[in-house]
């Protein structure tokens, strides 16, 4: 079982942000980065999927600036065999160019299946993974919260609003992957250290033409502050009224 | 070049609520390159019937796809299906909804026309040659605004962004026929896993009744539920990572950064804490009540009406004012 991962740098979500002078990007000064959620949960379903079948590779693809060597070694650390930063100056916006690039790489690859997160929480997008599979001509299926892959097929369930759907599918296939499906594992002290000597390929990124372009970031309009508006079951008659009276909302 | 095509999604032989929101940014769009749009409607024998409705909604033209095999979602043919209609030189652009459909679908379709994509949008804007959008990124800390260019683009409307407004239009209804065979789709849907029936979806709800640990016990949740039926049929109930790994709810019922994303008119917010990831996911509401027993709690910073209290003691209190308020009681 052959299986790639692609995974994208991107910061923590749990930090205050704050827009570049530019204006159009988020300023990185001091920020914090690391492997994109949903796509640890990918690396992690991939390794246990390798690790069962006692056979096979994990390779973890990484599109951007030499800052993407650390995201890959941290999936290495995890238990990925090797890694392929497709170089590029700036990750653009615009999930096909991305798409075309990541295809290109992987096309000739003879995996068995094509991992990516369900969305990248930077560009909160869910594009690329299932633009890849159309790009390749491969079976996919999208937000997969569990899986099951036994004798060529597999089988994924995927949360609908208010309803779930399970899909079968040959492989090889593209998979996007939920959150939930298995938590991701901590590198262990041993797997940082392997994860230093394991091979990471350098090449030039095939990026499409960027026709997405970021002309303003911003952060959104402040809540006005809350307000208290009194205790315990007392508080619920003038509650009803404001709601009422005030938001209009009953 | 000028028309815009919208996938009109359905589930269960008709059209979802937020397939009409779409309409009207489909709408904006037509009206601005002065085009018409066009409406996919694609389902099991007997969702023509449903077609009118879209019309009403603002469809010029209804393009109908009636399929034994379209009962349950089938993505390869649909995307074959969408994209040869998309590519024939007359569209602008192809709409669809960011739901759980329309995100595996516009992607997809968007790749096959190699066409570029604005995915989750909250406002779109024709400018000449650019399309311009607003799309919450960074799980919604950030808003980007987006110039798209080229033609068509494909677009995914973020459910609640935009209102459904009648718009009657002539709705024309033609028959579509499938670009490629469901029966030859490799990855095909096997089972749907129903939901509880007669239960309006977290993204449709103009109410949303939201639970976390602070309620203590799984069976609590029933006041909760009997908070959303005093709204008379308007109310979802939704939940906390915290309360969905802990399997007292099920994880298609969370709300936040790595759950589900909404906005409704009323967010009323039970024993939650108000942690980022959380408020990620509902930050967008109209109006947020919290009721939590800790003044301290960071929910009572972004709520527009805080009660400080035990939630077992005051969701009961508001469940019976607010059958009075309307009537339910
Ligand atoms: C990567 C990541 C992603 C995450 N994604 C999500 C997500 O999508 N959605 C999400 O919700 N969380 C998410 N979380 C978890 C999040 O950080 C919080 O842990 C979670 O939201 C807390 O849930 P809670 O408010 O129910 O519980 P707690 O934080 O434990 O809060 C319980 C609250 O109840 C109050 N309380 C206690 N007893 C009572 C009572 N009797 N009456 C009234 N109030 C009472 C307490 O004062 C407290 O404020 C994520 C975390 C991480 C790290
Ligand atoms: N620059 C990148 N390098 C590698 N993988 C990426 C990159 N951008 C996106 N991806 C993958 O595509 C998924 C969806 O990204 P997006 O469409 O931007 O939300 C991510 O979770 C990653 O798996």
């Amino acid at each position: 079982m052959k299986i790639a991962v692609c995974i994208k740098r991107a910061p923590d979500m749990e930090q205050r942000f704050k827009v570049a002078p530019s204006g159009t990007a988020v300023d990185e000064a001091g920020l914090k980065f690391d492997m994109s959620d949903f796509d640890g949960y990918a690396v992690e379903v991939a390794l246990r999927l390798t690790e069962k079948a006692g056979d096979g590779e994990v390779v973890a693809v990484s599109l951007g600036p030499d800052n993407v060597q650390e995201t890959i070694r941290k999936a290495m650390s995890m238990g990925v065999a090797r890694g392929v930063q497709l170089k590029v100056d700036t990750v653009p916006m615009d999930a096909l160019a991305i798409a075309q690039a990541l295809a290109a790489e992987l096309r000739d690859g003879g995996y068995d299946l094509i991992m990516f997160g369900k969305h990248a929480l930077d560009s909160s997008n869910g594009a690329v993974g299932p633009m890849v599979a159309q790009l390749l001509g491969l079976p996919c299926v999208t937000a997969c919260s569990r899986l099951e892959i036994a004798n060529g097929t597999g089988t994924a369930r995927r949360e609908l609003e208010g309803a779930a759907e399970m899909v079968g599918f040959p492989l090889p296939a593209v998979l996007t992957i939920d959150e939930g499906i298995a938590r991701p594992r901590l590198p262990a002290l041993k797997g940082i250290m392997a994860a230093k000597k394991k091979p990471l390929e350098v090449k030039p990124a095939a990026l499409g033409d960027v026709r997405v372009t970021v002309e303003a970031m911003k952060l959104p309009a402040e809540r006005p502050p809350g307000r208290i508006i009194g205790e315990g079951a007392g508080a619920v008659p003038e509650l009803v009224r404001l709601l009422q009276s005030e938001a209009k909302v009953l | 070049m000028a028309h815009v095509l919208v996938f009109a999604e359905s589930r269960g032989g008709a059209p979802r609520k937020v397939a009409l929101e779409t309409m009207t940014a489909a709408r904006t769009l037509a009206d601005a390159a002065g085009g018409e749009v066009h409406a996919i409607l694609a389902g099991p024998p007997g969702i023509g019937a449903h077609a009118a409705s879209l019309g009403e909604y603002g469809a010029d033209r209804v393009l109908l796809i009636e399929h034994e095999a379209l009962s349950r979602y089938d993505a390869e043919s649909l995307t074959a299906t969408v994209a040869a209609r998309a590519g024939d030189g007359a569209y602008r652009a192809v709409v669809c909804t960011a739901s759980a459909q329309g995100r595996d679908l516009a992607p997809r379709v968007a790749a096959a026309l190699g066409a570029p994509i604005a995915s989750d949008v909250v406002s779109v804007e024709l400018d000449g040659d650019v399309l311009r959008v607003r799309h919450p990124a960074y799980t919604g800390k950030l808003v980007a605004t987006l110039a798209v260019r080229g033609s068509p683009v494909v677009v995914s409307v973020r459910p609640n962004a935009f209102s459904a407004h009648a718009a009657p239009k002539a709705g024309t209804v033609e028959a579509l026929a499938l670009a490629a065979d469901p029966g030859a789709s490799r990855a095909k849907v096997v089972e749907m896993v129903e939901g509880a029936r007669d239960r309006l979806d977290l993204a449709d709800a103009p109410v949303v009744v939201s639970g976390g640990r602070g309620l203590r016990a799984p069976e609590n949740f029933a006041l909760l539920e009997e908070l959303a039926a005093a709204f008379g049929g308007t109310a979802a109930v939704g939940a906390t990572r915290a309360v969905t790994d802990d399997g007292w709810r099920p994880h298609s019922d969370q709300i936040g950064q790595t759950g589900r994303l909404v906005s409704p008119d009323l967010y009323i917010a039970i024993g939650i804490s108000g942690a980022i990831q959380h408020v990620a996911g509902m930050r967008t509401s109209r109006t947020i009540v919290a009721i939590n027993k800790d003044k301290d709690a960071p929910i009572f910073k972004i709520a527009d009406y805080g009660i400080v209290g035990d939630a077992l003691e005051v969701v009961p209190a508001l469940t019976s004012e607010i059958r009075s308020a309307r009537g339910t009681g």
